[in-house]
Order: structure tokens, then C-alpha cells, then sequence
């Protein structure tokens, strides 16, 4: 089966690959191109562990085709931080221990910021809904909650 | 180690009690840290299973030879490459498990016993080669009848999983087979007796479903044996000792040979505790002499790990009209999966052991049927028991116009109560728990239309066991810890904090990591609520026995003798002397090659004298009569924590466990079909939490300390997964002036109650 040639941009870098039609994006990042922060919960789209943003909408990265990526760009977790400094909200989850086993976290700070992108002023039964497609087994929510709103607080504030 | 156990409790801390940082922060919130799928290595092959699409049947045959021909196939296992074993049984944590059982259900030997059991596994050069070659094995089969609930499976008739399995635990011993595998007993008094001096006597069934632990993080491992039979193997456990040991023993390397690196680990929740692709990948490498990665999908982790049992369970109560409790007597039955090990047996123990009793009893059973084999689920067996049990005592409270906590606090266990399962406890939390409760404003807040409250609380035992850690101290002054129990949720924070206590040093500067097999003594898992008592337990003693060695090197440097040195708050003090005399741990390490070589400590040891951990949750429903859906309005999660090392992780703990509870209480569980398959091998239709689902789970943290460890902790982790099932379902009952006995408490099970009664 011949493989399609991809040109992407990835976190403002730009990335090519070869890709079968049927990989997904995700197994595109994962294992052509070592961006293993996005992580596989399901493949089905039901957990958002692999949440990433193509052209500014959030997206299942196992719902979304390598092929697909071509002259798109794509954020991901890797990208969230920039140089030696974390981004607030990565901050936070840690300040507040938003995390227990970590799975599911660069896939809730990837949903989270593109809400706060959308909504800088969101009530706690936003940022619930927004972040149903995020499945936490650890934490029960409530951390990871607080922390969003009290970026959204902290952001309004300064 | 008593007088200075007594001084934790007392003296004023630091560190211990704080909120900082956890060491591997950064990395999770970076994707930087590595979990079970995220490791690669050069030349590495893919692994796949083929699974069994029957529930039960016998294997004819199985022909390899047409997928061994197709090109980029390097090793194909079937059970012809693991060796049998006799039947034994090991204690394996709150489980006991049996090799016998382990090498049939890691690979099907006679028999498949359910729908996804292993039957063979292939390594490729890549999936799609895989994929294709796992097409190619052709299994031969003769269908057997099935059996899915455990009062089908109990009958006389019915298919046998095992035809050699005679019932354990019965009088006379049986002479024909069953798929009832043991029944156990508890408990002392006489029950009969407390019945007949009871005013009030409630007894009611209840019908629980298999739940599965829910991690986000599937199976996954990388296995890498070379040609001369060294093995490595990077994996997700909750325990690379027990999987080293596991997989040594079913495939016939020495411990030595194979060394275990646990991964960053995505939740396990008990489901982490033994094996299934580990010996697959290891015997797929050793074949093809190349490195094998293997990783289940969520459908295969529904259907081919370890969810917990569901059961069928009788429980029956007797009052004096004062809320005395006479007597107390269950029956549960639970079960096992494809093979015994169900948790009846600490179901058993706990069901009854929030109360002091005088007449109490409790029978299990733990009957196999053609589900996957159960594995340890968060506190394995008392949520189920519990539920009874708990329901009950809130039946009896509204029949006898009572408050709930005020009937729990008349019959509480303390410091001195015989528990049903034997010992006597020392101190323990329950009263303090419901007493908080009761305090709580949740408790006495307002309720609107179609809402209530229900509250229940819980008992869990938690472990200690084998445990060794170390610690060094670096020529700097910086500290490195090296410990053997995976950190699932953040207990690396928890040790790094424990050292930085005892040695007066910044927690920034210990350096905590998890060791892999050959760089420490053989470790229990992080499970059992055990991680920080235990692990916790020999970190401070081999911190101690540092301090002990940097206060000799500073009497050698002071040329004084070693009972005029003292440790504080970081330094070694000259303790007579005209003037003050101080050195800092800095100062002495630097010099340590002058005064005797490197500085480190270990401690190994049989961690004993866990404490139990108590809870009581508050949960307020809202019960909409139109559709049967069931709102979480609010949730108060109380417990014991004997001391709480990392607040902010305990609360994790506490409101994790809740939301877990949640899940079983409203919504998760296992659908078959008529054939024996699973219905629901997503999370779309397996439907774990959300977070629109919940609201904030406030927390209270109560501290009775344990004697048994240095800074009073009991472990917390199991415990708040057991008052939400009864406590959800005691607030819906009192929503819709029904009784509910089963879960899940979902819309059409809910619904079908208010409308048929």
C-alpha cells in the first residue's frame, strides 16, 4: 500500500511524515513522531486523553485522520509550555493537585485552555460541561474544576 | 521506635501536614512523563492477542502454521509455551491467587473460559502484519454451555467451569464438583439468640453488578530478552516486584534475569496487581529474540483484565427500639470471574465491622462463572458487603424514627471493640467521623423538591508487608531516595516530605524515584492503602539511620564523641562546648570521603500494625420521577487519616473514591448478551463519571492517629470508595419513600421502581 506524503505544523514547527490512510492522527503523533504526551485512552473518542487543537477547534486526535493533518496546524500538550516556563494553568494543576496519576492530564490542560480561549469568565457548570469529553478515574473533578476556575479568576484579575 | 512515634504526634511539623509540589509535577503536566505505551527501542516488534469469541468452550485444536509462513511474523505463543503448574494458593495482597489459575488465564490451556481469553499471541513486524496473522491461526472449538450469575452457577446442574473444583470450606467435604469454590465464615455470638431480643428485625437482598476499575491508562509493556536470556521489561503496575515474580515463575527465569521498571502508571485502582500481557511479551521476545510492545484497547481491558464481582447478598439486622443492635448476620455471594478469588473473604470481614457487636456472622461464597477472572478493585469486597449492610442500618433508622448517624454512633466500634473478623481494634476514627458528620453544615442544610439525604459509612483494614527503600545522602547536600511502590498518586510528594521532616532539609533538595527490581529488596505493590504507611515507615527509619551516620562523621570531624552530637533542623550541634558549634548536612557530606566513604541508609522490613480507616460520606439526590435519573446535589466525604502526610492528596483520595462510588452507585456496569459477550466494551456505553455528572466534593480529614507508624498514618486510598453505593441509594430510597436494593441505581432501574413498586 503506498503511504501519503504530509506536511504539517505541529506546536509552529513543521513536521512531514508518510502516512497509510487509515492511521490516525494520533498514532501519527505517538509513533512517527514521538509526540507521546498525547495519550490513548480509548481510541473510540469517549476519554479526550488524546485532546489536541487543529486549527484553534479541539479535537480527538484518534478521531482525526494523519491524513487530514495536511496543511493544518496542530497544538498539542507539548506545546503548552514555551521555553523554561510552564503555562499558568499547568502551574496551577500542580499547585492545587489537580492530578493524581497524570493520564489524563495533558488532555484536560489542552480542552481547558481552549475553553478559556472561547470563555475567559466561565461559570463552574461551564468548565463541567466543556470538560465531559475528559474522563478523570483519580481526582474526581473537583480539583481539576477549581483549578480552571481559578486561572479564569486570576486571568480576569491581572 | 515508640518514644519517638509519640514525639511525631505531638511536636509541632514542618513539612508533613503541607501542600507542596509533587516531584513528578512537571512532567505530567508537560506530557513528558512516560506511561506503559510511551516507551520505543530499536528493532522492536509489535505484540497481538487472539482472544477467545466463545464464553466457554473446549479448545480442539489450535494450527499456527499458515500465520507462522506469512512474512514479518517473528514468534507465535500458544499455551504448548508456558508450563503447568499444580494448584497452590499464594496470598497475593487483600487477593490470594493460584498459578495453576494464572498460567490459564494469561494463556487458555483445556478450556476458554470467557469472551476475550487469551489463545495466542503473535509478534510482527508491524500491527497491520499482526493483525493479519492473528486472522490466519485457526482455532478449533467445541461451544460449551455458559453461566453468568451466581445463583445460575450454583445450581446443581450447571455447566461446570471446573470439573475438578470441589467447594472448600463446607462440611462434609463435597465428593462432586461445583462452581462454588469456598465458603467462609465470620463472626461470634450467637445470632439467633440476638434476634430473638431484637424489637425490630429488617432483612433484605441486594443485587450488586461487575464494575471494572476504570483506569485511563490501558495494559501496556515493552519486553526485551536477549539471546542469553537476560530480560528486561518496562511496564504499568502497580508492582514491578510481583510482576517480576509472576512472570519468573510462569516462564522459568530466574528473578535475576528479568528486571522490572515500573512506567509512570495511569491509574490501576487494584487492576495492576497481576499479569496479562507481561508473560505474553516476555515469551514473544525470548522467541524472536527482538523487543516486544504490547498494549490492550479499551475493549480488551473491559473484557480481558480484572473487573471486580458482581453479587447477590443477603443481609439481616436486629434493633432494640433504643437503636441497639443485637445482632447482625449476611450472606454474600460473589463472583469470581472464570476463576476462584473472589473477595468475599475481606467482604466477609468488613461488612459488619464499622459496629460493636455482641451477635454477628457473616458467610461468603466464591463461585466462578464465565466472566473475566477478578482482580483487587479499591478496597476489593467491602464496597459490595458494605452496601448491605448499610442500607439496612438505614432502613432500621427510618422504621424506628431515629437519626442515621445517631443509630451508627450508638453501635460504633472503638478503641477495644472485638471486630467480627477476630482481633481487637486499637484506635480508630469511626465515632470521630460521624461525630464531624454530624457537625457538618451539609448535614443540616435545607433540601428542595424531590431531593434527600443519605449517609453511610465504611471500614477498610488497609496493609502493611514487605517493603525496602533507601536513601542517600549526595556529596552536595542534596538527598536521593530510591522506593519500590509505584506512585499512583502522588505519594513520591509524600516520601520526599516524610525524609525532608526528619532530616531538617528543604524538600527540593531529596530527590525521590521509583526503583526498579534489581536496585532494591523485593516490594510489595502500592496497594491496600499501603504505599504511605509502609513505604512512609522505612523511609523514616533509614532517614533515622542517616542522621545516625552524619552525626558520627561530624563527632569524627569535631574529634568529640558521638553522644555530644545532636541532629537539628538540618544540622549536627555540638551539644556541650562553650561555644555553639554547628555543621550543616552540606558540610558534613562534602567531607564524607575523609571520614569514611558515601553516606546511605537502607531499611527492609515486614511493615506490620496498619491502621483501619473509617469514613462517613454525606450525599444529597435529587430524584427526577418523569425519567428515574438520579442528580448528585451535593457531597461531603469525611474520613479517617490517621495523619495526612499531603492534605491536598488525601482529599484527592477522599474525592476520587466518592466519584468512583458515584459511578457504581448510578451507572457503571457489565451488559451480556444471551451468547456470553460483553455489550459495553467502551466508555460510551461503560459510562464512567463525567465531570458535568458531579458536583465538588467537599472533604473533612480526621486524625486519630495510628500508633503503628511514625507520623500516625493509616492510609486512605480504599476506604472512600465504600459509603457512596449505600449512601446514594439510602438517599434515593428516602427521595421516592422506596426501598432500593440494586445497582446501578440507573434512569430505567430507578424508573421501573417508582412506576411497578
Amino acid at each position: 500500500m503506498s503511504k501519503t506524503h504530509v506536511s504539517t505544523q505541529i506546536n509552529g514547527d513543521s513536521y512531514e511524515f508518510l502516512c497509510n490512510t487509515q492511521q490516525t492522527l494520533l498514532d501519527i503523533l505517538r509513533h512517527e513522531l514521538d509526540l507521546t504526551g498525547s495519550k490513548e485512552g480509548c481510541s473510540t473518542g469517549d476519554c479526550g486523553a488524546c485532546s489536541v487543537m487543529m486549527e484553534d477547534r479541539l479535537v480527538c486526535a484518534c478521531l482525526v485522520l494523519g491524513v487530514e493533518a495536511n496543511g493544518k496546524e496542530i497544538e498539542t500538550i507539548e506545546g503548552l509550555s514555551s521555553g523554561s516556563s510552564l503555562d499558568p494553568l499547568q502551574q496551577k494543576f500542580i499547585d492545587l493537585a489537580a492530578l493524581q496519576c497524570g493520564i489524563c492530564t495533558p488532555g484536560v490542560l489542552v480542552a481547558a485552555k481552549a475553553l478559556l480561549a472561547k470563555n475567559k469568565n466561565p461559570s463552574e457548570e461551564e468548565v463541567r460541561f466543556w470538560l465531559a469529553g475528559n474522563l478523570c478515574r483519580c481526582t474526581g473533578y473537583d480539583k481539576i474544576v477549581r483549578a480552571v476556575l481559578e486561572i479564569a479568576a486570576e486571568a480576569r484579575n491581572t | 521506635m515508640n518514644d519517638m512515634t509519640q514525639t511525631n504526634f505531638e511536636r509541632a511539623l514542618k513539612i508533613v501536614g503541607s501542600r507542596p509540589a509533587r516531584p513528578d509535577g512537571v512532567d505530567k503536566v508537560t506530557g513528558r512523563a512516560l506511561f506503559g505505551a510511551d516507551k520505543s527501542l530499536p528493532n522492536m516488534l509489535v505484540g497481538r492477542v487472539l482472544r477467545s469469541p466463545y464464553a466457554h468452550a473446549k479448545i480442539l485444536s489450535i494450527d499456527t502454521s499458515k500465520a507462522e509462513k506469512l512474512k514479518g511474523v517473528k514468534a507465535i505463543i500458544t499455551s504448548v509455551d508456558f508450563e503447568d503448574f499444580p494448584s497452590e494458593f499464594v496470598p497475593n495482597g487483600e487477593m490470594v491467587v493460584n498459578m495453576k489459575d494464572i498460567t490459564r488465564n494469561v494463556m487458555a490451556r483445556e478450556k476458554v473460559l470467557y469472551v476475550g481469553h487469551t489463545v495466542a499471541a503473535i509478534a510482527a513486524t508491524d500491527e497491520d502484519i499482526a493483525e493479519q496473522a492473528l486472522a490466519l491461526i485457526d482455532v478449533k472449538y467445541e461451544v460449551l454451555p455458559h453461566v453468568l450469575e451466581v445463583e445460575d452457577a450454583e445450581k446443581s446442574d450447571a455447566p461446570l467451569l471446573h470439573d475438578d473444583m470441589m467447594t472448600i470450606g463446607v462440611e462434609p467435604a463435597p465428593t462432586s464438583a461445583s462452581n462454588v469454590a469456598k465458603r467462609v465464615e465470620f463472626g461470634f455470638g450467637d445470632v439467633e439468640k440476638g434476634f430473638s431480643e431484637a424489637d425490630l428485625v429488617v432483612e433484605r437482598e441486594f443485587t450488586t453488578q461487575q464494575v471494572h476499575q476504570g483506569y485511563i491508562e490501558p495494559h501496556a509493556c515493552l519486553a526485551s530478552v536477549s539471546e542469553d536470556g537476560q530480560a528486561e521489561l518496562w511496564c504499568t503496575t502497580q508492582g514491578p516486584f510481583v510482576v517480576r515474580n509472576f512472570c519468573s515463575k510462569l516462564l522459568g527465569f530466574n528473578a535475576a534475569q528479568i528486571r522490572v521498571t515500573a512506567s509512570e502508571i495511569g491509574g490501576g485502582f487494584g487492576g495492576k496487581t497481576v499479569v496479562y500481557l507481561e508473560p505474553l511479551a516476555l515469551a514473544l521476545s525470548r522467541k524472536s529474540c527482538r523487543p516486544v510492545k504490547m498494549e490492550m484497547n479499551r475493549a480488551e481491558v473491559f473484557t480481558a483484565s480484572g473487573p471486580t464481582s458482581g453479587a447477590k447478598i443477603w443481609v439481616k439486622i436486629g434493633v432494640k427500639n433504643n437503636g441497639q443492635i443485637t445482632a447482625g448476620d449476611c450472606i454474600l455471594k460473589y463472583q469470581a470471574g472464570a476463576f476462584q478469588g473472589a473477595p468475599v473473604g475481606p467482604g466477609a470481614m468488613c461488612a459488619f465491622a464499622p459496629y460493636d457487636l455482641t451477635n454477628v456472622r457473616a458467610v461468603g461464597y466464591d463461585i466462578v462463572v464465565n466472566r473475566p477472572k477478578v482482580a483487587a478493585y479499591r478496597a476489593p469486597g467491602g464496597p459490595i458487603s458494605e452496601y448491605g449492610v448499610e442500607s439496612v442500618i438505614d432502613e432500621i433508622a427510618l422504621k424506628i424514627g431515629m437519626d442515621p448517624i445517631d443509630l451508627r454512633l450508638k453501635n460504633a466500634a472503638k478503641e477495644g471493640t472485638i471486630a467480627p473478623y477476630g482481633p481487637k481494634l486499637g484506635p480508630i476514627g469511626m465515632i470521630e467521623t460521624l461525630e464531624a458528620a454530624k457537625d457538618h453544615p451539609h448535614y443540616s442544610a435545607p433540601l428542595g423538591p424531590n431531593q434527600a439525604r443519605g449517609v453511610a459509612s465504611g471500614f477498610w483494614f488497609n496493609i502493611g508487608g514487605e517493603t525496602s527503600s533507601s536513601i542517600t545522602i549526595n556529596e552536595d547536600g542534596t538527598v536521593g531516595l530510591t522506593l519500590g511502590t509505584p506512585d499512583i498518586g502522588g505519594s513520591r510528594a509524600s516520601m520526599a516530605m516524610m525524609a525532608s521532616e526528619e532530616l531538617g532539609v528543604p524538600m527540593e533538595l531529596i530527590k525521590p524515584i521509583i526503583g526498579d527490581t534489581n536496585s532494591l529488596g523485593f516490594n510489595f505493590l502500592t496497594g491496600g492503602s499501603r504505599a504511605t504507611f509502609s513505604t512512609g515507615t522505612t523511609v523514616v527509619e533509614s532517614t533515622r539511620e542517616a542522621i545516625g551516620e552524619l552525626k558520627k562523621r561530624a563527632a569524627l570531624l569535631w574529634e568529640v564523641s558521638l553522644d555530644q552530637v545532636e541532629w537539628v533542623d538540618g544540622h549536627a550541634r555540638l551539644i556541650s562546648g562553650d561555644e555553639p558549634k554547628t555543621m550543616s548536612l552540606a558540610q558534613i557530606a562534602k567531607q564524607a570521603g575523609k571520614t569514611g566513604g558515601p553516606i546511605m541508609a537502607n531499611c527492609s522490613m515486614n511493615v506490620t500494625g496498619a491502621g483501619p480507616s473509617l469514613g462517613t460520606h454525606i450525599v444529597d439526590v435529587e430524584v427526577d420521577k418523569e425519567t428515574g435519573r438520579v442528580s448528585i446535589i451535593r457531597y461531603t466525604a469525611i474520613q479517617d487519616a490517621g495523619k495526612a502526610i499531603h492534605p491536598a492528596y488525601v482529599e484527592g483520595q477522599l474525592q476520587g473514591g466518592a466519584v468512583q462510588g458515584i459511578g457504581w452507585a448510578l451507572n457503571e456496569e457489565y451488559i451480556y448478551n444471551d451468547k456470553g459477550e460483553l455489550e459495553n466494551t467502551g466508555f460510551l456505553d461503560y459510562r464512567i463519571p463525567v465531570c458535568s455528572d458531579v458536583p465538588m466534593i467537599d472533604t473533612v480529614i480526621v486524625e486519630v492517629p495510628n500508633p503503628n507508624h511514625p507520623y500516625g498514618v493509616r492510609g486512605v486510598g480504599e476506604t472512600p470508595i465504600i459509603p457512596p453505593l449505600a449512601a446514594i441509594s439510602n438517599a434515593v430510597s428516602r427521595a421516592t419513600n422506596k426501598r432500593f436494593d440494586e445497582l446501578p441505581l440507573s434512569p430505567p432501574k430507578v424508573l421501573a421502581k417508582l412506576m411497578h413498586g
